[in-house]
Order: C-alpha cells, then sequence, then structure tokens
C-alpha cells in the first residue's frame, strides 16, 4: 500500500496531520498500537489541554471547528500570579485590537480525540490501521517501508513518528534525546465550583510549583467546571496521590483561596512526573519527528500540545508545497526545511518554560520579590505585555499559513 | 527515434564537458555529495518553473499536477534532479543529456521511484532532427557548457511546440559571478566540482537574449539567483551570479 506519508502514532498530533494534509489531497496511512476507539471510551483520559488560539484556527481550517464551538471553553483572559499575592500579571482578549479571538481554548483530550476520529474515517486521503504493531521500518534513498505485524506492507517516500514521549520510532533510528526530570510532579483533576470562571484562566505559582485553574464548559452534573494542574514536590506526591477525593478538594480549596466558593472534585485524579526532552535532531533518512517524539516541555504554560500542533502546520505546509513542486517528499532539502521551521521555536518555547519554572520554583522573600515586582512590571509595559499575549495565543515567530487559520 | 547509448552526429555537445559531468554520474542523487549545491537551489528552481508554466499554459499553482497532458523536455537533464518532478507534476517527460553515464543513472533511480520518464543520452539538434515538439522545454545551468550556441539555440527554436515555453538558467559572466561560482564555490568552499565551470564560456543575460532571438525566440523574463545568508536562495533583480529565463516563439 502506497501513500505520501507513513505516520506513525494515531494520537492528537499525528491524526491532527493526517487531516490537515487530507485537507490539501495528501495521502497519509496512519499506524497506532493501541485500538483508538476504545480511547474513545468517557474516562479513558481525564486530561484536558490549552490549545491555543492560533493552533485552535488551524483545527477549524481543516474542518474540527464543530468541537471547539460545542465543547471548547473559551479562555477570554489568563490571570497570573505568585500564590496569593494581589498583585498579579493579567491579560485579557477583550482589550486587544482582533477581540473577537479568545486568546484560547481549553478542550477535553477525550473530546478532541472523538472529533479527529470521526473526521478520519471518512476523509479520502486518511488510511488508519489500529491496533497495528509495527514489525519493521526499513528506510532506505528510494524510500521507506513499514511492515506491519500482520505482513502488510507500507510504503510511502517519508515516515513521521507521532508515536509520542518515548518514540520508539525515534529509539529505533539511533535519535538521542536531551531530557531531565523536574523534581516535581503534576496532579490532574477536575473541579466543579459554586461561583462561575469567567472564562478566565488562572496561573498561581507556589514555590513547590505552579498550580493552574483552567475553565471548562459546564456540563449538567457541573455547572461551574474547571481543570485543575497543580505541580508538587516530588517527595510529597506520594502523600497527596494516596488523599482521598474529599482530602485532596480540601487541599486544593486551601491553594485556590476560596475564590470560586465551594468546590468538589468530579473527576478521578491521575499524577505524572515532570519533565523535559528535546531530540538532538528532527529528522534522518526519510523520517521526521513531531509531537512529543520530538519535544515535551513542563505544563507550566500549557504549550505542550501546542507546539505539536505547531509542529503539524509548519510540516503540512512544507509537504503541500513540496509536493506541488513534484519533490520527494522524503528528500533532505524538505526535511531540512521542517526541521530548520520548528527546532528554532521548540528551542525557545522549552527554553522560556524552563526558566519560567526555575524562577517560581525559587523559595525566599528575595525571589518572590523579584517576581511579584516582576509580574506587576510586565503588566504596566505594554510591548512586554502584547508579546506575551502573543505566546499565549501562539502567534510568535514565522506563522504557517494553517495557524491564520488558511489553507496552504 | 533510436536510442542508442551514446550522442551522435552533429552536435553542440562539448565531449571533455560530458566525459567531465559522466563520471560525476554516481554522485547525482547523493544529496550530500557532490551535486550538493543542485539539491538545495531545487525547490526554487522548479518554483520558477512551475509559476512560469502557470502562467503560460493557464494552470493553478495550487493543483499537485499542473503540468498535466503537456509535454516536458529537460535538456541536460543530469541524473534527472529536475526531470522527476516535472513527471510528478503530471507532464509527459523526456530528458536527454550528453553523458551515456547520466542517462543510466537517470534511468534506475526514475524506475526505484516508479516514475515514467523518456531519458536518451542524445543532443538537441540530432532530437530536433526527429521533428519531436515539446510544449515545456527546461534548460538548466546547461547554456555555459555549450560549444557551438547558435546550433544549440536553433534545435530549442525547432523543438519548442506553437504556444510552447523555454525556461532557463546560467551563470552571468561578472566579476561578481567568477568570485562567487569559481573562487568561492569550486576552489574555497568546493561546494561545486572543481572544474565544472569555464568562466570564459558565461553568458550574459544580454546575450543569451540576443541569441535566442536570433534563433527565433523572445525571452518573456529575467530574474537573478542570490544567496542570503539566513534565508538562503532567493530570486529577485540580482542577475549577476546566476540567472533564471523564459522565452516564447518571436510573435
Amino acid at each position: 500500500m502506497q501513500s505520501d506519508v507513513i505516520i506513525i502514532g494515531g494520537g492528537l498530533v499525528g491524526m491532527a496531520l493526517a487531516l490537515a494534509l487530507d485537507a490539501h489531497g495528501l495521502t497519509s496511512t496512519v499506524v497506532d498500537a493501541a485500538d483508538l476507539d476504545a480511547t474513545l471510551a468517557p474516562g479513558f483520559d481525564g486530561r484536558a489541554s490549552a490549545i491555543a488560539s492560533a493552533p485552535a484556527r488551524m483545527l477549524r481550517a481543516i474542518g474540527l471547528g464543530q468541537v471547539l464551538d460545542d465543547h471548547g471553553c473559551a479562555i477570554n483572559q489568563i490571570r497570573v500570579t505568585d500564590g496569593l499575592s494581589p498583585l498579579h500579571l493579567h491579560f485579557d482578549a477583550r482589550t486587544e485590537g482582533a477581540a473577537a479571538d479568545p486568546l484560547g481554548y481549553m478542550l477535553e483530550n477525550r473530546l478532541l480525540r472523538v472529533a479527529l476520529m470521526a473526521a478520519a474515517k471518512p476523509a479520502k486521503n486518511v488510511s488508519v490501521f489500529a491496533p497495528a504493531r509495527v514489525a519493521d521500518i526499513k528506510r532506505e534513498a528510494t524510500g521507506a517501508t513499514v511492515t506491519l505485524a500482520d505482513g502488510t506492507a507500507l510504503r510511502a517516500p517519508l515516515v513521521i513518528a507521532a508515536d509520542g514521549r518515548r518514540s520508539s520510532v525515534r529509539e529505533g533510528a539511533g535519535i538521542r534525546v536531551s531530557s531531565w526530570r523536574y523534581p516535581q510532579t503534576a496532579i490532574v483533576t477536575m473541579i466543579g465550583h459554586e461561583r462561575p470562571h469567567d472564562s478566565i484562566a488562572f496561573e498561581l505559582f507556589y514555590p513547590t510549583g505552579p498550580f493552574a485553574i483552567l475553565p471548562l464548559t459546564g456540563v449538567p452534573q457541573a455547572p461551574n467546571r474547571s481543570a485543575i494542574v497543580w505541580s508538587i514536590e516530588n517527595e510529597d506526591a506520594p502523600g497527596y496521590t494516596k488523599l482521598g477525593p474529599r482530602a485532596l478538594a480540601a487541599e486544593i480549596d486551601k491553594r485556590i483561596g476560596g475564590f470560586l466558593g465551594k468546590i468538589e472534585l468530579i473527576a478521578p485524579s491521575s499524577s505524572y512526573p515532570l519533565g523535559f526532552h528535546h531530540a538532538e535532531t528532527y529528522s534522518a533518512e526519510r523520517l521526521l519527528l513531531i509531537g512529543d517524539a520530538a519535544h515535551g516541555i513542563h505544563p507550566i504554560a500549557g504549550q505542550g500540545l501546542n507546539m505539536g500542533l505547531r509542529d503539524v502546520a509548519a510540516l503540512a505546509q512544507v509537504l503541500v508545497e513540496s509536493a506541488r513542486l513534484g519533490l520527494d517528499l522524503g528528500a533532505p532539502a524538505v526535511l531540512a526545511r521542517y526541521s530548520a521551521w520548528r527546532r528554532f521555536d521548540n528551542s525557545m518555547v522549552a527554553g522560556v518554560t524552563d526558566a519560567l519554572n526555575r524562577l517560581f520554583a525559587l523559595k525566599g522573600r528575595g525571589p518572590a520579590l523579584v517576581r511579584r515586582l516582576g509580574l506587576a512590571g510586565v503588566e504596566r509595559i505594554a510591548p512586554l505585555k502584547a508579546r506575551f499575549m502573543a505566546e499565549a495565543r501562539g502567534e510568535t515567530g514565522d506563522l504557517p499559513a494553517l495557524l491564520h487559520g488558511e489553507l496552504v | 527515434m533510436q536510442s542508442n547509448s551514446s550522442a551522435d552526429g552533429a552536435t553542440s555537445i562539448d565531449p571533455a564537458e560530458a566525459a567531465f559531468f559522466g563520471k560525476l554520474a554516481d554522485d547525482w542523487w547523493n544529496p550530500a555529495g557532490s551535486s550538493a549545491m543542485l539539491h538545495r537551489v531545487n525547490p526554487l528552481r522548479l518554483g520558477y518553473i512551475r509559476d512560469a508554466a502557470c502562467r503560460q499554459f493557464g494552470r493553478s499553482t495550487r493543483d499537485r499536477t499542473p503540468l498535466a497532458g503537456l509535454l516536458a523536455l529537460d535538456i541536460g537533464c543530469g541524473a534527472g534532479l529536475v526531470t522527476e518532478p516535472l513527471a510528478r507534476m503530471g507532464a509527459t517527460v523526456a530528458g536527454i543529456d550528453a553523458a551515456p553515464e547520466n542517462i543510466a543513472v537517470a534511468r534506475s533511480h526514475a524506475a526505484a521511484m516508479q516514475l515514467a520518464v523518456d531519458y536518451r543520452a542524445t543532443s538537441v539538434e540530432a532530437l530536433a532532427g526527429t521533428g519531436a515538439q515539446f510544449d515545456l522545454i527546461t534548460c538548466l545551468e546547461v547554456i555555459e557548457h555549450v560549444d557551438d550556441r547558435a546550433a544549440f539555440f536553433a534545435a530549442i527554436a525547432t523543438l519548442l511546440a506553437p504556444g510552447g515555453l523555454l525556461v532557463f538558467s546560467t551563470p552571468n559572466r561578472t566579476p561578481l559571478s567568477h568570485a562567487t561560482l569559481i573562487v568561492g564555490a569550486e576552489w574555497l568552499l568546493r561546494s561545486i566540482p572543481r572544474g565544472a565551470h569555464d568562466w570564459q564560456k558565461f553568458m550574459t543575460p544580454d546575450e543569451v537574449t540576443d541569441a535566442l532571438a536570433e534563433a527565433g525566440l523572445s525571452v518573456t523574463d529575467v530574474q537573478g539567483m542570490t544567496w542570503r545568508p539566513g534565508t538562503g536562495f532567493v530570486l529577485g533583480r540580482e542577475v549577476s551570479v546566476d540567472y533564471f529565463g523564459t522565452a516564447v516563439r518571436s510573435a
């Protein structure tokens, strides 16, 4: 079976790439080890993600606007504070020129996955093999062949690894990663609360790590709902994760400080060790890495999935433009253009995110004062604030057409 | 026509030039090899060819096969770096080269890529003698290697079908092109094989325009190619190193 690309990994990023290519008439074969239909069941993944406004525009351009309209909660404001200090940094989409566009959306990962699968099934240029195990990947000068465990042979000029943080395709290609662990664990859950969130995302920095309250759309059982991403120190993690729902809710309530009224846990909590990783190169012969297979950062600024979606937008543009020039889609010049485009941007986001986390983790009154004055300073310096806003929206750097909401 | 393995008859081919490039044949498709520079400029030159052809034939640049239904000829095709993309863009393509070694490599590569290209080791004069005609003729970095220019351009004019388009590129003969291509690229950086160019044989845009007019073709566009740090190769008004152009039959 022949296609323009073979995408290993049918998660959010891999499937978004298949659909972005489909919108331009390029064919892809998606292979995933998991039964993708089973991952659509409620409760599989209690996580939600922030989708910045530029990647959201891409999702609309490739036909996924409905899920944002139906289930995405617009983030109209972001409020950043050092703990519960009254000095804060405040981003408001409505004070900007392009008032209509929110800063981003909060969306449950599961619902985005459902929408991607629903769009992929009827898509003319997308073939999905899942659950399917990759037995062998052969990358040669004139093309690549992926052989599945059942003997099916897939051929394409290019293989794309979208198989996540522990990418076996990346490992198989011998691409090394720089990585480290933060001494932090993220506790992720959902709360229902008494007062409305007014579409505001709150980022409270505590010395143990950031505490984020991210607005979600209401459901009948919980008309006011938010996602919680709480970073705690590793040594405290076993204690917190053993807490029952009520005790954990009480701990969360202490951090929120009561401004949302009474709260209750409305989803099971899960915990994730936090780390940073960046592949030393995004390309090898007839192979490119995207999404978590290429990079993973601290969730402090909610940029992880957005980096992956920006990879998708840039790669789709590179492949579509190359196809229209009759180029071999696995040619080194094509691969180099994607790598150069994404590597700088991803390195910047990764560096700033890491620095933010380290700055806010410093203990003592001195660093706290610097942070508080820093936040208040950014608040007062308009160009600096505009720059942070653009970063939150995902609008910095040389933007691919899809991030403007346009097809290539 | 015959598909013998060597160029025949009276031709504008310089045998020494053909032998020089024939020796590089095996390395053509190695993006890190002696043709690395050609691989890097390829997207730019394909863009120029595609855009010019779309204007000439009323096609869309957003189409994946904008050259569908057109007969194309790539003169001095080497191992097919431009010929194969022309085939992917939908054209029915022939590629000719003076070096039989190049044609052999081109044929086996196209076969491996499952592309249908009619490759022949022959000269433009011999091909023109068969009465064949093409809607689109590309002639990239070839003019500067040719012996008898008048015969070469006359043959191209014969090969160009009515309403057809010629796209060419060649280095200019200026002090800057000498510094860049000969001293810089061939001697210092070694990014182009040493001895690939004879600066004395380079033609200025005016000389090419006059020579084509002599053959009955009018130049309709000329753009220079330059290299910018950070951006790479770009097209523009600066023609002092290398330039691209298009020509059609004179009215």
